[in-house]
Formats: structure tokens, sequence, C-alpha cells
């Protein structure tokens, strides 16, 4: 069997994510490719995507514009398990407001039953590292890189916290749906993406 | 992948902090670098008011960059051109969600700490400004903040990382809506870094040396940079960008992104162009989508555009030491 990984391309650390994702399979042993993914053909043939960090405005109105947002929401609704980071996070919600200027009218994919706070950490003076932990996914630790990051303020019964750090909710899972608001594409520790992966169901 | 090492153990901007019961880190090169990554194949914008920033998250810049006076029209209100009012700055950061950087003059330390203070997401050291210390930039990793820097050069551009900046872009030559200048520093910067990069691939330490000594910084950087066959840090192209095939070409020559002066908001099309340049830098690898982007323009309403041959300022050639 061999996986197919797309990291949705339209803009933000798409680079950083495929050489995680890589590493992941290959410390895993899976087969599998890794490759940037714009159009709604390229997204219909994966098994798995990861929306990268970036700014969640352009990439919602841009995956609007050539049709990427339609396909990306109906290859998750028949379960394709996706991996949002930061951007892709806030872009998996149902529900997203800014700190500062309050509700948004972005496009969103409307399908991870949380209420997302943008830019909860303050500004990037404010961006930190800290160490973190995802224990009910067997990470007992790893190094959390927060860049403008958002937070999530409440969620639905079905979403599970993964991670916390100082009492906000920075790590979430919904069936199918891993979510965190840190960049562990910017770190050395591929745990993340390994747990994605392996989120992957074998194709017969 | 472009790494995020290259800590100075020295730099002030660097604070570990507890935050309740952790203990966190701020201003990292992890941090700073970081946060020029996720701008990559983005465009940022040169705004002076409010509604203009609207208009240009609405578009989906991926950030602004605030000024008193757009590029064209500081150079013709000549005088000396100094940071944004931060009252500004302030109304604008508190109107759209996106990342706001502001410049500061090239060496003019405390208009730096006034902006980091002020709470921007990125500080240029720009050209477009009057320089304050014609001889020394800014030290910048004594900021908690990221810096952007101009370059025309790989000189320039190592010279400016190892002062600390997390991020270039080329110079061009701004407020002309004229991109062959851009085209020029990126194909220079381009050229240098593959003629270091043949230099390490033969193992010749001492030619790689003498480059280093050639360019003003350290051989460790230039090491570095001659390994990856890159810049360390993100590159976007910027000066005189005024269409989307201005932009496309850009991304084309292996820019990570672009800036857009004067060219979105001296244009009369401002809200459509914004957009169309946008749909241009995300899909420059396709020729008709950068032409559906270039349709959205009228060239009638681009702006003139100045031939920089007949300049009397040119911005470019400040803080080149």
């Amino acid at each position: 069997m061999s996986v197919s990984i797309g990291v949705l391309g339209l803009q933000g650390d798409v680079a950083e994510n495929i050489v995680a994702a890589r590493t992941a399979l290959g410390t895993l042993g899976i087969k599998g490719t890794v490759k940037q993914v714009k159009t709604p053909d390229e997204i219909s043939a994966l098994d798995g995507l990861i929306i990268p960090g970036g700014e969640s405005t352009m990439m919602g109105q841009m995956s609007l514009v050539n049709g990427a947002l339609k396909v990306i929401k109906e290859k998750i609704q028949s379960g394709m398990p996706v991996f949002g980071i930061c951007a892709g996070l806030i872009l998996l919600s149902k529900n997203a407001k800014d700190r500062v200027v309050g509700k948004m009218d972005q496009p969103l994919l409307n399908l991870l039953d949380v209420r997302v706070e943008r830019n909860s950490f303050g500004r990037q003076k404010d961006s930190f590292e800290a160490e973190i932990s995802a224990d009910s996914i067997g990470i007992p630790k790893t190094k959390g890189v927060f860049i403008r990051a958002p937070s999530i303020e409440d969620m639905g019964k079905d979403v599970q916290v993964v991670s916390k750090f100082n009492e906000k909710v920075v790590a979430v899972k919904q069936g199918n749906i891993l979510a965190v608001s840190f960049h562990p594409e910017l770190t050395h520790d591929v745990s993340m993406h390994k747990h994605f992966i392996g989120m992957i169901k074998p194709k017969k | 992948m472009i790494p995020l090492s290259g800590n100075l153990d020295s730099a002030k901007g660097k604070v570990s902090e507890k935050v309740g019961p952790s203990s966190i880190t701020r201003g990292t090169s992890t941090l700073k670098r970081g946060f020029a990554h996720m701008l990559k194949n983005g465009v940022v914008m040169d705004v002076t008011t409010v509604e203009q920033a609207v208009i240009a998250e609405e578009a989906g810049a991926v950030s602004v960059m605030v000024l008193d006076k757009l590029p064209s029209d500081v150079r013709k209100a000549g005088g000396v051109a100094r940071t944004a009012s931060i009252r500004v700055i302030e109304e604008i950061m508190d109107a759209v969600t996106i990342p706001v950087m502001a410049k500061c003059r090239i060496g003019h330390v405390y208009e730096a700490k006034v902006l980091e203070e002020a709470n921007v997401d990125m500080i240029d050291e720009s050209e477009v400004l009057t320089p304050a210390d014609e001889l020394r930039h800014i030290w910048k990793w004594d900021y908690t903040t990221p810096f952007v820097n101009g370059a025309r050069s790989l000189a320039e551009a190592l010279r400016r990382i190892e002062e600390g900046a997390a991020m270039i872009r080329t110079k061009g030559e701004p407020g002309t809506g004229n991109v062959a200048e851009a085209i020029t520093h990126i194909k220079k910067v381009n050229e240098e870094l593959r003629l270091i990069k043949s230099i390490y691939d033969s193992g010749d330490n001492q030619d790689l040396i003498r480059m280093a000594r050639e360019f003003k910084v350290s051989f460790e950087l230039v090491e570095q940079t001659a390994k990856l066959g890159r810049l360390p840090v993100v590159n976007f192209a910027a000066g005189g960008i005024a269409t989307p095939a201005d932009a496309a070409y850009l991304m084309s020559l292996g820019c990570d992104g672009i800036f857009v002066g004067s060219g979105i908001f001296k244009a009369d099309d401002a809200k459509e162009r914004a957009r169309a340049v946008v749909l241009a830098t995300t899909f420059w690898e396709d020729a008709d989508k950068v032409k559906e982007a270039q349709r959205m323009i009228d060239e009638r309403q681009s702006m003139l555009g100045l031939d920089v041959k007949n300049l009397e300022l040119k911005m470019q050639e400040r803080g080149t030491a």
C-alpha cells in the first residue's frame, strides 16, 4: 500500500509541512507521497490533507475562487483525515472571531465543532515557544511554537481536547480531523505528523 | 526547507519568562523567521489609511504595511520621510486581523523601538524613508519584533541577515511602478547564490572565505547559505510592482512572495487590482489564471510609472553599507 498526502499549497509554510510529513512517513516505514496541492483535481486524489500555517483569510478566499474549498469539504465529510495547523485550524472551524477585531466574515469549512479565537495570545511580539504535551495521543512532551496563534474557546461534545496551554485549548480531535494552534512543522519533532498519518486508513 | 536556526546567544530580543505555571521564550529566531514563513506565497500591501487596509485584507493580502505616504508620493514630496503616525498604525491594527507591518528609517533605533512598543508585527527598516544613519543599520537581534530589510545583492542581503533580519526583500526602485530594478536585483541575488553554491560544491574553502571577505560577512553565514543554495530566510520581491503579471513574473524567478507599494493604491482600480495581484501571486504557475487576473485590471488605470534612468533620487542606493 501507499498513501497519498497533500499539503494545501495556496499560501503559508507548505514546504516545511512537506518535509515534516515525509520524515514522518520515513520513520513510520510507510510508503507514500507528499506533495503540494492547489486544484480540486489534485485534492480529489488524496488520502490525507494537511492545511498549513499562513493567513486563514487569504486561504479561505483563494480556495473559494478555484473551487478547492468545496472539494476539501466533501472529502473530509466522506472520511478523509485532515490535519489543520494554525490557519488550518481556523479554516476547519465552524466559528471564528478575532480577539480584537471581533466577529469575522471569512470563508470557513464549517466542519470542526469549535469556536476559535484568532490571535488569542496577542500579536507577533507575544508569539512564544513553550513545552506542551498531548498525552491522549501518546505525545508526552513536545515543543509548541505559537506564532500569532489562535486558541479554542468553546467546543461541541464530539470534540476531544488533545492539548492545553495555561488553560487555553490548543489542540483538538474530532473524528478524522486533527487541529492544532501551534507549528510542529517548525520543530524537529514529527510526532504530530506521525499521529496524523496514523489516522489515514490503508487502502486495500 | 528554509532553516530556522541562526540564533545569536547575546540577542537581547530573546526573552524568557514565566507565564502562569509555564516557562516561555519570545523573540527566538524560530519565532521571527517562522512568522515570515507564514507569509510565503502571499502579498503584502502598502497602505496609508484604515479604508485601504480593509480593502487589502478583503482582497486576500497576507499583511499590510503602514506608511505615512505611498512611496510615489514620498518621491514627489521630497523632504524627510519618517515613520508613520502611531495613531494611524493603531487604528489599522484594530481594524484588520492580518499582521500589520510598519517602516522605520534605516539606522533609526528609536523609531524601531517605538514601533516595537506599538506592537506592530514586523518592522521594515526601509530605504523608502530618509536614512537616519548612512553607515550602520539597526542591530536587529536586540528586538523581539522581527525585521525585514531590502537588498540589491547577495552581499547586502547577508549583511542584513547577520544584523538579525528575519526576512529579506529586493529593493527594486520604490514608487516608480517600474518592475525592472526588482527583476535585476532578484536575478543578481540568484546568480550570486549559484556562484557560491558551486564554490561550496567544489570544496574550495579558501575561495568561500574570499567571498565572505568580499561580502563583508562571516564565513559561517556564507557557508550556510552556499550549502543551502538559497537565502537562509524568506525572500520577497518589492519595488515597482504594479500589475498581476509583474507579480507572477517575480514569483517565477524564485521569490517567496510579493510586496506591492504604490502599484495598488496609486491605480484608479485599487480594489480589483488588489484582488488580481493576489490571484496572480497564488496561481503564478498557471498562465491562464494570470491572464484572468490581468483581465481584472485596466492598463489605462495603472499608475503611469517612471523610467529609472531619469530619476533624481534612487532610493535603492540608500543603506547599502
